[in-house]
């Protein structure tokens, strides 16, 4: 058996250390909202033998668009342009202007317009769903842990998972901020729907542990101390902890080396979640139970 | 209650034959595409989705619904002149606002059918206001919408005329407005321009009497079978309730639709093979059992997605996204099941004893782990817009799916091929 309990301040440091990390770089980089939220248009154009400055000086003071941020991805060959709203009747217009200017090659690929009605009513939705998701959660652990009371408090099981949740969000969260500083990922709607599945994703592994724990500490009460029970019972479960997570963690590999290129800073968010899921079930979540026991009991006493 | 091999046997033999009618119905040719075929969202096939906001501040709220039916009847209309294999128009509401959403997936070329959709033209009439040197044309409440067909015909004398049909309230309109201006011009405007751009006096026929009872006809020298027929197309186009406009628009060009698609396909391809490889490895005989249960499991769901939705499941990119999540967590429960079981043997109880107790004792960390994924899906599926719903249907229904499949297919297969 590993002795997860006896490290724990090392692991504790370690996620320390990214949570406040994360939180920094939200705070300081703030997030490069889509234009779901902020509207606008994003246009995706295969532009040959140029690169993003002159793009961006093409649009800015030729056909006076004001740009908010021009990227461009190698593998595909494929300039993002976001910017403020584009009709369609200009974009028509723009198009033959930029294939006069860089050539035929010149190829529209994607194009999305949002107007401010629409990014009003998407930012809305986008922030009901992630409270109703938080609530919805919330109420699930207390209800997935109402039969578990001694020795340790089953509000302490909620409290605790809900805790490493928050761990597992703010990781990648922090993670999209640094993306959006220099890579100029914008944080769209699909930014928000893997935070959710990643929130749900995160909960699982940490319901397997604690699932056990609590069935250990009906069999070894008074044969074992709580930080022995809890350390057997990682041991016990860690492997199916990480096994569960990594037939995930393989599919999502897959469509981030393979799938399209719309999909990767989604799928990105979501593999880095569910491996700090994963972390944070076997090293926070249950050593921060043991922690949280000793310390209450100290006080009684 | 331990069933006897040979109902397991009949069971797996009934879940086989279903799985395979189910793989012939999902199957993208031959019987399946006769069957409710599937529906390719725009970011698979490229297209345009353009979604319009309706404009009712002038329109009283109890005629909203019927004049947004019109409005969607009349767009119909003009997308299926641009020849798109399956254009869908829909109506979305929310609270007092109105949208109506255009797609139009599978078309190559999209050329100018964006703008000329976006064009619809608002028609109305205007009386006309002279005083002294200046004339003024001043909006009336008949507009395009109480127009209800507009046709070309012929007089007695074989000249060409226009005529017009209103329906009951716009014909009580008509008659107010033509008895206060008989012998004087009404105009007939479009987009707040004459319908003849170009000829005033064309656009303002003169009212020779007072007409009741909704049926107008406009003939005179001025109109010719050209210009009868003219004012046919703008009549029909024109009957816009609401003046419509454009907020939200996705294009998607063809090539980088097909390439998304193939990218996506291959990805969930490897990504499937690699969690059936890990399974094998891992758990060996069961293994097998596992992958099996996980082919089934793709071919039942993707049947349910076919058959979920009413008028048919469109399927997006972030739709086979989330399907190919849910084929990585489809096998979690296999995984939890087997090392329970693995857990028993150790204990030493027998093979067959040890997955029994696997399969009971792991059921409750299976439910409580899938549960808080089915909450989020389900609440991505009623607070989002379409592009995340695609995904939160399929990662929710995958994930009920995938606890049949791995529970009941699994224990199924076992119990009639493992030896007691």
């Amino acid at each position: 058996m590993i002795n997860f309990i006896k490290y724990r301040n090392l692991f504790f440091w370690i996620s320390g250390v990214l949570v406040a990390a994360g939180i920094a770089a939200v705070l300081v980089f703030g997030f490069r909202l889509g234009i779901d939220f902020t509207s606008g248009s994003l246009w995706q154009l295969e532009i040959p033998a140029t690169d993003a400055n002159t793009v961006n000086t093409f649009f800015t003071s030729t056909l006076h668009i004001e740009t908010s941020n021009v990227s461009y991805d190698s593998q595909s060959g494929v300039y993002s342009i976001t910017s403020k709203e584009i009709s369609d009747q200009a974009r028509q217009q723009y198009l033959g202007e930029l294939k006069q200017r860089f050539g035929d090659g010149v190829k529209d690929v994607d194009f999305w317009n949002v107007s401010p009605s629409v990014s009003k009513e998407l930012k809305q939705n986008a922030v009901l769903a992630i409270a109703f998701v938080l609530i919805g959660i919330s109420l699930y652990v207390a209800f997935a842990f109402r039969k578990v009371s001694r020795p340790v408090n089953s509000w302490k099981y909620g409290f605790i998972t809900l805790l490493s949740l928050a761990h597992d969000v703010i990781i990648p969260a922090g993670m999209y901020a640094v993306l959006g500083k220099y890579l100029g990922v914008a944080a769209d709607t699909n930014f928000m729907v893997a935070l959710l599945v990643v929130m749900g994703f995160s909960v699982h592994d940490t319901i397997v542990v604690f699932d056990r724990i609590r069935e250990n500490l009906i069999i070894y009460r008074g044969k074992e101390d709580l930080s022995g029970i809890v350390n057997r019972s990682i041991n016990e479960t860690m492997r199916r902890s990480v096994s569960t997570s990594f037939t995930l963690i393989l599919v999502l590999l897959a469509i981030f080396f393979m799938g399209p290129l719309s999909l990767r800073f989604f799928v990105l968010t979501i593999l880095v979640g569910t491996v700090v899921g994963t972390y944070s079930s076997i090293f926070i979540a249950s050593p921060l139970l043991v922690v949280w026991q000793k310390l209450s009991e100290r006080k009684r006493v | 209650m331990v069933k006897s091999w040979k109902v397991n046997f009949a069971i797996f033999i009934l879940v086989l034959v279903v799985t395979a009618v189910t793989a012939a119905f999902v199957y993208p040719a031959k019987w399946g595409v006769k069957h409710s075929p599937w529906r390719m969202g725009l970011d698979i096939v490229g297209g345009s989705a353009l979604v319009y906001q309706i404009d009712l501040s002038g329109i009283n709220q109890k005629d909203y619904s019927a004049v947004v039916a019109g409005l969607k009847d009349v767009i119909s209309k003009r997308v299926n002149l641009y020849g798109v294999a399956e254009p869908r128009v829909n109506i979305a509401q929310k609270g007092d606002t109105y949208q109506l959403v255009v797609e139009l997936a599978g078309v190559k070329d999209l050329g100018d059918a964006v703008k000329q959709i976006g064009a619809v033209p608002v028609l109305d009439f205007r009386e006309v206001q002279q005083s002294g040197q200046s004339v003024s044309f001043s909006p009336t409440s008949l507009t395009g919408r109480y127009v209800t067909n507009a046709a070309l015909g012929f007089d007695s004398l074989s000249k060409p005329i226009f005529t017009f049909t209103l329906n009951d309230e716009g014909a009580k309109i008509f008659e107010d407005l033509t008895s206060r201006n008989v012998n004087k011009p009404i105009c007939i405007f479009v987009d707040n321009n004459f319908i003849f751009p170009d000829d005033p006096s064309g656009s303002c026929p003169r009212v020779n009497e007072v007409i009741s009872g909704g049926k107008a006809q406009i003939s005179g020298s001025g109109i010719t079978a050209d210009v009868a027929k003219q004012l046919v197309d703008r009549f029909n186009a024109g009957a816009l309730a609401a003046p419509i406009t454009l907020v939200n628009q996705r294009t998607v060009s063809a090539s980088a639709a097909a390439d998304a698609l193939h990218k996506i396909l291959i990805a969930g391809a490897v990504g499937t093979l690699l969690v059936a490889l890990f399974m094998l490895l891992s758990y060996g005989t069961l293994g097998v059992f596992a992958c099996i249960a996980l082919i089934m499991y793709t071919i039942l769901s993707l049947g349910i997605f076919k058959m979920a939705v009413p008028g048919g499941f469109t399927l997006t990119l972030a739709g086979i996204a989330g399907f190919i999540l849910s084929i990585g967590m489809a096998v979690d429960a296999n995984i939890l099941i087997f090392e329970r079981s693995r857990e028993e043997v150790k204990k030493g109880l027998s093979w067959h004893a040890a997955i029994e107790e696997g399969f009971r004792r792991a059921w409750p960390s299976i439910r409580d782990s899938n549960m808080s994924t089915i909450i989020t899906s389900a609440i991505l599926y009623f607070f989002t817009s379409d592009f995340v719903r695609g995904f939160a249907l399929t990662l929710g229904l995958g994930v009920l799916v995938s606890m049949f499949s791995a529970i009941f297919v699994t224990r199924t297969m076992l119990e009639s091929f493992l030896e007691k």
